[in-house]
């Protein structure tokens, strides 16, 4: 069910991953290729183990106790469950954001933005200023706030929050950053800046987004994976997805027939 | 429904307002400097105070925090962040039995250990026979922490998921994340725990009766029984003397406005405050 | 998404009834030409306006429907109708310049030349009917068959304008009355054209690969 991809480079490779919560398997040999610097949407029905994959590319399934995976990952050619691996080291290179905005509520928002990099050593001062301003100019967040970096991360609004934590994850400088629903708990105004926001990243980093808006995924997305009860169904161009999708069950949940 | 609840609600002020009133109105005419700086006067003279009492307290209870403050921090934390699920059901089930055991009970325990006899570790003598601070210390701190642990844990378990999710998503170790993130978003909640716990232990007396003991002048060594103010107001309040009567509820106004202290000046020190530099 | 399903079959209903007129006005100027008929003539040329009010009604459906954001299947069927109903209306309007043709006509005495204008007709109209068939059915392998049979049509009209051509020369006083003829084949040439985009329209909603302008360009797949 994969394609390959326009672009030489492959950020992330799955070969037959297998994810088992104890007894449970909740993803079924799920193959695919995600390409550098290009928006990857994945959407399903609730249960289609679209979350677990995207925390799979992290290793963040992990924290569930009795997760197990079989098959690879690969991110740039590594394999990212090698046993000399740390997952501490796999989620620097892949960052993640999540559906409920979560800033740091002791913090002030420039100690929000660059706690990734204070609490894993780096601690010049230079480098945390310049890295604050880059972030949050990254995140379309800079000229709302610059003027009050040191305020707290919570006085900020929903939309603001998850830029600011978009900028958090951006500050580590990762190859990769995951969102998993990002928008959904956003009013649409806010939703439609982080899809801008989304469209001008993919640029420098490869984006890969879980949503159950659609019309989201068709205005953001350059690939689209459907998953259906732990299998990837269909994988290919969005366009192609949203207007002549090739498996049925894909037309049947992109036409709202079911899910 | 509302005149009700009021109602209820009034009824629970009021033995506070009661207790106050009576405290007030029968203990602060014995309050001067001299009950703050004297030791107590021998049987027959009128006048003294409670020094030694009231810096005694001050003592056992510090001694107890540096017992009952990391061990039951670090065990909440344990119950929280760590261990497997039946493990910790045992450890939780242990600690609200302890915290169901009568204080006189814990004062028994220690004195069998401490008090009653040396106590030996290969060969060398640890602990002498008899009435200490250092015993004090030690049964206030073996109450405090099944309290203080599970304090801490439910603290804890109220942070959200997500702060610790996301960062762990951004690189960082689990211990950090549990220090840096988890700990300074519950500290509050945590420290008001642990006064909370101080408040309690501050005011018992049945354990002290068989560790510190009590000690009229000052106590200059932990192998020595030391006074504490829950010591002096009984051992006051059942004797004879009406001199001794007056101090006695002199003393109880004096822990109970301790104790109104404590809480007050931590509220103060763990208030919002975010002026600090990137 | 029930409601969004009643209003597809809603937007097909009104579509197909669209069609149905459009059938019924092509027949009638076809035979109001050949039996000469003044008042059926005349009755098309007053029905016209039915066809161009469902049109409006149509596209009126297909943006409401589009504002609800439709995909795949959905989407290609409601940009399909907004097309087809277009070509609909072309019909209606070639289906009224017949009559008018019939209606003049039928007013001067009959030219001596035979046309084969019937023949034509039940070509065009053929294709029609076959292409709203497919279109009913969804049955792209008809659809594509219904494609080249416009080259028939092409060759007939070439031939009758060649007829009436010379025949012109020949008899200067039936000019009027064979250009009359000749514009009815041209409409009924482009009746035909109007079928075979229908076709080409069930195609790309069957199999969504768009294979207009064939042998121009070449065909496209989304």
């Amino acid at each position: 069910m994969s394609t390959a991809a326009n672009h030489s480079n492959l950020a992330l490779t799955a070969r037959n991953l297998c994810v088992f919560f104890g007894q449970h398997q909740v993803l079924k040999n799920v193959s695919l290729d995600i390409a550098a610097r290009s928006v990857t949407a994945i959407i399903g029905p609730s249960g289609c183990g679209k979350s677990t994959f995207l925390r799979a590319l992290n290793r963040m399934h992990e924290l569930v106790p009795e997760a197990r995976m079989t098959g690879e990952i690969r991110l740039f050619g590594d394999d990212i469950y090698a046993r000399h691996i740390e997952p501490v080291i796999v989620r620097r290179r892949v960052g993640m954001v999540f559906q409920k905005s979560n800033p740091f509520p002791t913090m002030s928002i420039a100690e929000n933005v660059t706690v990734g990099l204070r609490l894993n050593g780096i601690r010049d001062r230079n480098i945390l200023v310049e890295r604050t301003e880059q972030s949050l100019r990254m995140s379309a967040l800079w000229d709302e706030v610059k003027d009050r970096l040191n305020a707290p991360a919570i006085s900020l609004s929903g939309g603001q929050q998850q830029r600011l934590c978009i900028a958090r994850a951006l500050a580590v400088q990762p190859e990769v950053l995951l969102m998993d629903e990002p928008a959904s708990a956003l009013d649409p105004l806010a939703t439609s800046k982080i899809e801008d926001l989304v469209q001008e990243l993919k640029k420098d980093y490869t984006i890969v987004i879980v949503t159950h808006n659609m019309q989201q995924a068709a205005r953001v997305s350059d690939q689209t994976a459907f998953f259906y009860l732990g299998e990837l169904v269909e994988f290919g161009p969005t366009s192609k997805i949203f207007t002549s999708p090739a498996q049925k069950r894909t037309e049947d949940y992109v036409t709202g027939r079911f899910g | 429904m509302q005149s009700v609840t009021c109602a209820c609600a009034v009824l629970v002020l009021l033995p506070l307002v009661l207790v106050f009133y009576h405290l007030v109105k029968l203990g602060f005419g014995s309050i001067n400097l001299g009950f703050f700086t004297q030791l107590p006067k021998p049987v027959g003279e009128s006048g003294g105070g409670m020094a030694n009492a009231i810096v005694g307290t001050f003592v056992l209870l510090g001694q107890a925090a540096a017992i009952g403050v990391p061990v039951g921090v670090l065990g909440g934390i344990y119950l929280s962040e760590y261990g497997s699920k039946r493990l910790n059901w045992w450890i939780r089930f242990a600690a609200d039995i302890l915290n169901g055991v009568p204080s006189i009970t814990w004062g028994i325990v220690v004195y069998g250990f401490l008090v009653a006899r040396e106590l030996t570790v290969f060969g060398h003598v640890w602990f002498h026979r008899g009435f200490s601070a250092l015993a004090g210390g030690v049964v206030l701190g073996l109450m405090m922490i099944p309290l203080v642990m599970r304090t801490t844990e439910e603290v804890l378990q109220l942070v959200p998921g997500g702060y610790r999710e996301a960062a762990l998503a951004l690189g960082i170790a689990k211990w950090k994340t549990i220090v840096q993130i988890v700990l300074r978003t519950a500290l509050k909640g945590i420290v008001t725990g642990v006064l909370l716990a101080l408040a309690r232990i501050a005011g018992e007396t049945a354990p002290l009766l068989f560790t510190a003991f009590g000690n009229r002048f000052w106590n200059h060594s932990l192998t020595e029984p030391i006074a504490a103010l829950p010591l002096q107001i009984f051992n006051y309040a059942i004797s004879p003397y009406d001199d001794w009567h007056r101090q006695a509820w002199a003393g109880a106004l004096v822990l109970l406005g301790l104790v109104l202290l404590v809480n007050i000046g931590v509220r103060f020190l763990t208030r919002d405050r975010f002026k600090r530099n990137v | 998404m029930e409601h969004l399903n009643t209003e597809l079959a809603e937007l097909k209903q009104k579509l197909l009834t669209m069609a149905s007129h459009a059938e019924a006005a092509v027949n009638e100027a076809v035979r109001a030409l050949v039996d000469r008929n003044y008042e059926l003539a005349i009755k098309v040329n007053n029905n016209d306006n039915v066809i161009d009010q469902l049109e409006l009604e149509v596209d009126d459906m297909a943006i409401h429907l589009l504002s609800k954001a439709p995909l795949a299947g959905d989407l290609r069927f409601v940009m399909v109708a907004m097309k087809i109903s277009t070509n609909l209306e072309r019909v209606g309007d070639e289906a009224t310049k017949i009559a008018k043709r019939a209606r003049d006509l039928s007013e001067e005495p009959p030219v001596k030349i035979s046309v084969d204008l019937p023949r034509m007709a039940t070509l065009a109209l053929g294709m029609l009917k076959a292409s709203l068939d497919t279109f009913v059915n969804r049955d792209a392998a008809a659809a594509r068959a219904v494609i080249p049979r416009d080259k028939e049509v092409d060759a007939l009209n070439k031939a009758i304008n060649n007829d009436l051509a010379d025949y012109m020369v020949a008899h200067p006083d039936t000019v009027k009355r064979c250009l009359h003829l000749i514009t009815a084949s041209k409409s009924l040439e482009r009746i035909a054209d109007h079928a075979k985009n229908v076709a080409e329209e069930v195609v790309y909603l069957c199999e969504a690969q768009d294979i207009r302008h064939a042998g121009k360009i070449g065909p496209t797949t989304t």
